[in-house]
């Protein structure tokens, strides 16, 4: 009864006369409709009329080529051509005003059938270059009053008072060239310098909370990138203040240029709900002004090659730098092709992909402007499976190599871009087994000439392949039972002509991974997971074990820059033993650092040198007379730390022996005597005290016998 | 020197305890039986019959008569120590978790674990060690505990303080005579395992899980060392004659299975008690260890695992030339 408005006719019994009630004019109180669950009639007749009527998905194309009547209806078409690619314009949805004389103004109207349509052509076609003198400019007919307010004549900004930024290099300035690591354990974040003379990390920088997901290094080292919800962190210089951020919500990956000029942001959405693909989103930024230089978005399917599953980041992938310049390429695998683009202007390289049919894996030279990618059998074997190396920007083909039978191809880069190698794993005719074989390229020589190695025992499984860095050796290990082979080639025989030789092979090793010093010559032949932390420190030049040792459980291996100190660590994925050991190149182990939630262990890497090879061969050469200033420091150091150490031992003990002699004092008095005799009694409190420990020897004569000899 | 190692129970131990001379050895286990064994020559004495749980904690009396224990049957025991005869029960309606006698042995501190929504709680109860017909189970004093397990509890000097660690990792000392807590100390992060107080009563050491043992001031409370392990600390105590302090402990029993008894940690450390250095180890159970005792007389320690065996560590000369 209470619900009925007062004012309703009602009968002598006080109950409604429906009969009288004029139902038009029945308005229910507004917050009645809310009640109900029913959309407010007021609103939703608004929101209908923005539907209708609304210019979200109507966007305006300028810088069009004016043109005469006559080339009206072609230069329609090429529009229509264009714009009907990315979404279905509307029903007489494209128009190109023109004035009086019937020449075009310029510019274009398109509406297209919702609002994610128009934003996505205005995401595609801004800049897109009709010809030469006309680059589209494409926005929304929404924007139309941002645009409008711009004033007409350009106000330069205020230039910005000039604030010192902190020296990003600092570290590399250390006067005893160390280096310096960040560790992530718990919710702290922590930067230490690799002291190998005080054997500990010396503190550097530490922070609660610094990241919510993880830290990374910039290839030069400058930065700390931290990545959080809301986006990406650059932190640097010696107090490490925050540097830059770069906004992209739920960022999941991060990966710099080689030159850090660029930082490329990437993350999935999944999709809500049920029919829509998952959409990826990848942002490209200037570092140093945190611009926005490119957004690419779009179905996953966009991201990976054909017939592939899921998204394996790096989605796009930064080419070698080339010859100091800092632009670079950069490349993503899509559908039967590998588009290339080109940093600062962000631009597919020359307006289209390179088409590969079926392209399933590419990978970019580390030193030069090469991409190797493989393509594996078409149409039911016909076309057999090929493996090419592409010049950029030209696109021309270095070298390519059809193959056969071919299961599935493994890439290897040589760090200075000198050598190539792919793994190839094939059947056998009859199909049943595989086997395994190289292909070796030599990028520096002259047509690019190809080897191919096959192990004695070509059916043996290949457990881990790598290259020497800045070397011409490489290391494989083979085998199919618990304990494989290692065995170790040069693309140089001992005449030093071109020609892939064995070095020799060692039988039966707990390992399972190849980790060479970023320097070359040592390598640590490792036995991670199943086969418990063994490590094996290798010398290849004298074909020698140095050292073998464990780190329990050990799951991460990570040279430092230089090559002189190498970390193994235990992270969260064990829930014992977390943190990490710090071993000399040769494995001898400098300190042990144990952490609950240790999560991440990274060497700050290092830029390149600026000496010539020759400066630096000149260094190698008078090694002694180098390293003698450092020798010193080092003993200096070694005997302060020593000296401090005993003096604080000093300081410490003298402290402990007065506060224990103090409380001894109290217990001597009067008073404290008195109250313990009392709480203990007075001849237990004594006997306490006057307790001493005697041994007494008690002899007893028991019987004399004598015994005539 | 080689341990002696002592087979006799058949759980996990939980407390060593040595008498004053440092003839006698009392432990207690998760079987229901006390052991009482010859200091020096390990060899077996006998067992104390009548617990119907698992054993926690005992004392016994400065002139090695009496022995009290605590066990999880919701009693309090006193016994003859040498006839094993068991003279007086206290019963509570809570499991007993740590008893200590008072100095000159007149009172002791019995503590009960917080059960059936009874928070834990601290007994002050008089023991009568002259004429043993007298004893009564008259509580001079029920202190309400803090929230969790009281796990050890000693007396403070003059036994006018009763000092408590619990499973909140916090030590607290209390008014032996009107029940208030006067100091609280947060050094440790997780609980308290094990609380072992200096010959002298002016410093205390503790074992907490949160793999650190530390030295306190037992008046003040205040943290003087800490001593850092690569394990949860089960039990440490301090060398009467050396600056030394011994801990053990190893990963808690959920754990071990995942990892190889190498790298359970299941041996004792020594360490120095004033530079908090560690000075060595010695290896032997393949359990956690779960008590630790030293000989009065400093010349050997005895530890008790979660293996169920008790482990006499004679030192040899050479650790006495340790700086």
């Amino acid at each position: 009864m209470d619900a009925i408005p007062s004012n309703f006719p009602r009968d002598e019994d006080g109950f409604v006369d429906w009969n009288k009630v004029d139902v038009e004019s029945v308005e229910l109180p507004r917050d009645e409709f809310e009640r109900a669950g029913l959309d407010k009639p007021v609103e939703a007749e608004i929101e209908e009329l923005k539907q209708e009527s609304g210019f979200a998905s109507v966007i305006v194309v300028d810088n069009l080529p004016m043109i005469a009547e006559a080339k009206y209806a072609k230069l329609l078409s090429v529009l229509t051509k264009i714009f009907s690619q990315i979404g279905t314009i509307r029903e007489g949805g494209l128009l190109m005003p023109q004035d009086d004389s019937k020449t075009s103004l310029g510019f274009a109207f398109i509406e297209y059938e919702n609002e994610q349509q128009a934003q996505s052509a205005v995401d595609q076609t801004n800049g897109y270059q009709l010809d030469k003198k006309h680059v589209f400019k494409v926005c929304k007919f929404d924007d139309f009053e941002k645009y409008e307010k711009v004033p007409d004549e350009y106000v330069a900004p205020p230039p910005k008072p000039f604030a010192k930024r902190e020296n990003t290099q600092a570290w590399m300035m250390d006067q005893r060239g160390r280096d310096q690591f960040v560790c992530r354990f718990g919710d702290e974040t922590e930067i230490f310098w690799n002291d190998p003379q005080t054997k500990k990390g010396e503190d550097v920088y530490t922070r609660t909370h610094w990241t919510e997901s993880y830290v990374q290094w910039s290839p030069k080292g400058s930065f700390l990138a931290t990545v959080h919800r809301q986006g990406v962190a650059l932190w640097g210089g010696e107090s490490f203040g925050r540097i830059a951020k770069y906004a992209h919500n739920a960022v999941q990956f991060i990966e710099f240029s080689p030159c850090e000029r660029f930082l490329a942001t990437g993350s999935t959405h999944e999709p809500s709900k049920a029919g829509e693909t998952t959409q990826v989103l990848v942002n490209f930024f200037d570092t140093r002004s945190g611009a926005k230089l490119r957004t690419f978005t779009g179905p996953i399917s966009d991201f990976i090659a054909e017939g592939q599953q899921g998204l394996t980041w790096p989605v796009f992938k930064w080419a070698g730098q080339s010859n100091g310049k800092c632009g670079a390429f950069f490349a993503k695998i899509a559908t039967g092709a590998i588009s290339v683009y080109e940093a600062p202007e962000m631009t597919l390289v020359d307006k289209k992909s390179i088409k590969l049919p079926g392209v399933v894996d590419f990978c970019w030279s580390p030193a030069d402007p090469i991409l190797s990618c493989f393509q594996p059998e078409q149409n039911g074997g016909n076309v057999p499976a090929r493996l090419s190396l592409i010049g950029l920007p030209s696109k021309q083909e270095v070298r390519s190599k059809n193959l056969f039978n071919v299961v599935g191809v493994n890439m290897h880069w040589q760090s200075g871009g000198d050598y190539f190698a792919a793994k190839i794993l094939r059947t056998t005719k009859s199909k049943k087994s595989t086997y395994s074989g190289f292909e070796l390229f030599r990028l520096r020589e002259p047509n690019c000439p190809m080897e191919v190695l096959e192990l004695p025992n070509k059916a043996e499984k290949i457990v881990a392949f790598a290259w020497e860095p800045k070397g011409h050796r490489f290391a494989i290990i083979h085998g199919d039972g618990a304990r494989p082979d290692v065995s170790f080639y040069s693309m140089k025989d001992k005449q030093g002509n071109n020609n892939c030789t064995l070095i020799g092979t060692i039988k039966n090793k707990t390992a399972n991974h190849l980790f060479w010093s970023p320097n070359g010559r040592v390598v640590i032949l490792a036995g991670l997971k199943t086969m418990n932390g063994q490590f094996e420190f290798f010398d290849v030049d004298a074909m020698d074990t140095m050292a073998s040792v464990e780190h329990f459980m050990a799951t991460d291996v990570e040279w430092d820059p230089t090559g002189r100190f190498v970390t193994t660590a235990v992270t969260s994925v064990h829930q014992m033993e977390n943190g990490y050991h710090m071993w000399t190149f040769n494995g001898k182990l400098l300190y042990k650092y144990g952490k609950d939630r240790f999560f991440q262990f990274l060497w700050r890497p290092r830029g390149k040198s600026l000496l010539s090879p020759e400066q630096e061969a000149d260094i190698e050469k008078n090694i002694k007379k180098y390293s003698k200033r450092f020798e010193e420091i080092d003993e200096k150091i070694r005997n302060e730390a020593d000296s401090s150490a005993a003096s604080e031992k000093r300081i410490k003990e003298e402290k402990w022996r007065n506060w224990l002699e103090s409380k001894k004092a109290i217990r001597e008095t009067q008073a404290y005597k008195a109250a313990e005799a009392d709480v203990v009694g007075e001849t237990q409190a004594n006997s306490r005290k006057d307790f001493v420990e005697t041994t007494v020897i008690e002899e007893e004569i028991l019987s004399i016998v004598e015994e005539p000899i | 020197m080689r341990p002696i190692l002592l087979k006799g129970h058949e759980r996990p131990l939980t407390f060593i305890r040595y008498n004053r001379e440092g003839d006698l050895l009392f432990t207690c286990a998760k079987d229901h039986h006390p052991t009482l064994w010859y200091g020096d020559t390990g060899e077996r004495v006998g067992t104390y019959v009548g617990h119907n749980g698992a054993v926690w904690t005992c004392d016994v009396s400065d002139d090695s008569s009496t022995l009290l224990t605590g066990s999880a049957d919701t009693t309090a025991k006193l016994w003859d120590a040498k006839t094993g005869e068991c003279y007086f029960t206290f019963t509570f309606d809570q499991p007993v978790r740590a008893v200590a006698l008072a100095h000159g042995g007149k009172r002791a501190a019995i503590t009960t674990d917080p059960f059936m929504g009874v928070p834990s709680a601290i007994h002050i109860v008089e023991i009568d060690l002259e004429d043993r017909s007298r004893q009564t189970a008259r509580v001079i004093r029920r202190i309400d505990g803090p929230q969790g397990r009281v796990t050890r509890v000693l007396w403070g000097p003059l036994n006018r303080t009763v000092i408590t660690g619990g499973e909140d990792g916090i030590i607290r000392s209390w008014d032996a005579e009107n029940g208030e807590v006067l100091k609280i100390s947060q050094e440790h992060s997780k609980q308290i395992q094990h609380l072992s107080m200096s010959e002298d009563g002016s410093h205390f050491i503790s074992a907490s899980l949160d793999k650190t043992a530390k030295v306190f001031d037992s008046e003040t409370l205040e943290c003087m060392k800490t001593y850092s392990a690569d394990r949860p600390v089960n039990a440490a105590i301090l060398s009467p004659i050396r600056d030394h302090i011994v801990l053990g402990g190893g990963q808690d029993a959920m754990s071990v299975t995942t990892t190889s008894s190498k790298a359970g940690k299941f041996d004792s450390k020594i360490y120095h008690k004033i530079f908090e250095e560690e000075i060595g180890g010695i290896r032997g159970h393949f359990g956690p260890i779960n008590a630790l005792a030293f000989n009065p007389d400093g010349r050997s320690f005895t530890s008790g695992g979660e293996d169920g065996y008790v482990r006499i560590h004679p030192l040899d000369n050479s650790y006495f030339e340790i700086p």
